[in-house]
């Protein structure tokens, strides 16, 4: 009992040190998110993404191309502004869709990986989806991708671009589809279904 | 021109009034400026007198408190509480009768000017009783000498603020909320506005000029501005208004008379006439709008514009064509 009062000093010390560093270890651990402007444009740009799999013979492998900027909250909040800039809603509304399909359930034409949406951007689409390549930028091609998977709860929510005032799951969400819940939730029942 | 700029970006200083409005705040701000001055005199003056005789009197070796100064302690706060008050109630009085006269617009049928802002430029549109008379252009306003301006104010992202100091106060633009405010030039001359309330990376960059010209070079650059673009004078401009067409470049910009419509970027349809680019960040000239457009974010990071990779000759063609937009 003596030796432990004794030593009691030395062991606030080790305590206090100790949580020293766990707040500098934790403090060193936040990093702010990176906001890059000069963004050159990734060098393998899919071309040879295929949009289905239904084909003859054995299947194919498919191009796999990264999204530099999935879950990236800038890019998601630019992709925003831009889907309003390009008037993507002039046919997709705010997700809901229009003349265009709606972007925020989880029924996807041409696939819904980030090079599937990248290709459908560039490319264009039969009956109304006009081809976006040499007007759109490289890098904001992508920085749209984010925002357009964003909207049917794709990547992250930790990275969230700002509220939009039209119609969400819940408040701070782009999205239809709750993430905590199966796809589709929102469907209604089968029994009202036409 | 690049003096021209120079010279406006010297001239952007609320001791320098060059209107009305800017004027009587510029009196209110001397009158504020001397008797504050006067006052912090005094009571220095005060404080070094009370000192030094406390001072003096300790040496004699005087009780420093008694009954009878205690009396004329009183008596003084008392005094200057009361100057306080005075001098407060004199400011309060001078600030709203300045704030009354300037907020009433003197002119029924005022020269109208709808201030946009977005990040990071204006843009200003000049109302017409008939929509032929109305044209649309950016970071730069002309108004008539000697005749009342009315600005309808609004911000397309974030709250912004209007200021050129040598003719008016500031006035914030706030997105969803219009406000107004008119402001009078009587001396002919280029002013410097700057966007006052911070409004994100680029705000520092965020300048707009206001020319105040005779009211026949007013009319006269109207009814430049009201026309549509001048077409390619000669086949490397008009390769040059394809690049333009085809390109990044007509997803945003709008050109009158071409199929450029888009409202997302600055009105280019007379950029040439111009005497800035970027807001008051570059002077127009060739060389710096070719740096603007291929690489705008080491110019400006964070602006909206993104890079453009161009083909020299298509760059060249381009250049050509924006600079006969005259």
């Amino acid at each position: 009992m003596r030796t432990l009062v004794r030593r009691l000093p030395t062991i606030r010390a080790l305590v206090l040190c100790a949580a020293a560093l766990a707040t500098a270890a934790s403090v060193g651990a936040c990093r702010r998110e990176e906001r890059r402007f000069r963004e050159s444009p990734p060098s393998a740009t899919p071309s040879g993404v295929r949009v289905s799999a239904l084909q003859p013979g054995t299947p194919m492998d498919t191009t796999h191309v990264r999204n530099p900027y999935e879950n990236n909250a800038y890019a998601q909040s630019e992709g925003q502004r831009l889907y309003g800039w390009y008037n993507c809603a002039g046919c997709h509304a705010n997700g809901g869709g229009g003349m265009g399909p709606p972007l925020m359930d989880d029924e996807w034409i041409y696939g819904s990986s980030p090079e599937n949406i990248y290709a459908t951007i560039i490319q264009g689409r039969p009956n109304g989806m006009p081809s976006f390549a040499g007007k759109i930028p490289t890098p904001q091609v992508w920085q749209l991708v984010t925002y357009v998977r964003s909207l049917s709860a794709q990547n992250s929510t930790g990275a969230r671009s700002s509220r939009t005032e039209h119609m969400m799951m819940y408040p701070g969400s782009n999205s239809l589809q709750d993430p905590e819940t199966p796809k589709n939730s929102f469907r209604p029942p089968a029994s009202e279904m036409p | 021109m690049l003096q021209d700029g120079l010279r406006g970006a010297l001239n952007q200083s609320v001791l320098e009034p060059a209107g009305p409005q800017a004027a009587r705040a510029a009196r209110l701000w001397w009158f504020a400026f001397i008797v504050a001055t006067i006052v912090y005199l005094l009571t220095m003056g005060a404080l070094w007198w009370a000192a030094h005789r406390a001072r003096q009197r300790e040496r004699r070796g005087e009780v420093a408190v008694g009954p009878e100064s205690e009396l004329r302690m009183t008596r003084g706060v008392t005094y200057a509480t009361a100057a306080t008050i005075v001098i407060l109630l004199v400011f309060l009085v001078t600030d709203l009768s300045v704030g009354r006269t300037l907020s009433p617009v003197p002119s029924k049928h005022p020269l109208t000017i709808e201030l946009t802002g977005h990040q990071w430029w204006w843009e200003a549109s000049y109302a017409d009783t008939s929509p032929h008379g109305r044209f649309t252009t950016a970071n730069e306003i002309h108004v008539p000498v000697g005749q009342p301006v009315l600005f309808v104010l609004q911000a397309q992202d974030v709250i912004h603020s209007f200021w050129v100091p040598n003719l008016a106060g500031k006035k914030d633009l706030i997105p969803g909320y219009r406000q107004s405010m008119w402001f009078q030039a009587d001396t002919a001359g280029l002013y410097r506005g700057q966007c006052a309330e911070f409004c994100g990376l680029q705000h520092a960059k965020m300048a707009l000029h206001v020319v105040a010209e005779p009211a026949s070079q007013y009319r006269q650059w109207v009814s430049q501005q009201r026309e549509s673009a001048a077409t390619p004078p000669d086949s490397v401009a008009s390769r040059g208004r394809e690049v333009f067409l085809t390109g990044q470049c007509a997803m945003c910009h709008s050109i009158e008379g071409t199929s450029a419509g888009s409202h997302a970027g600055p009105d280019l349809t007379h950029l040439a006439s111009r005497r800035t680019i970027a807001a008051g960040t570059l002077p127009n000239t060739r060389g710096a709008l070719a740096g603007w457009i291929v690489d705008p974010q080491r110019i400006k990071p964070g602006v909206r514009m993104p890079p453009n990779m161009l083909k020299p000759q298509d760059l060249d063609a381009l250049l050509t064509y924006l600079q006969s937009l005259k």
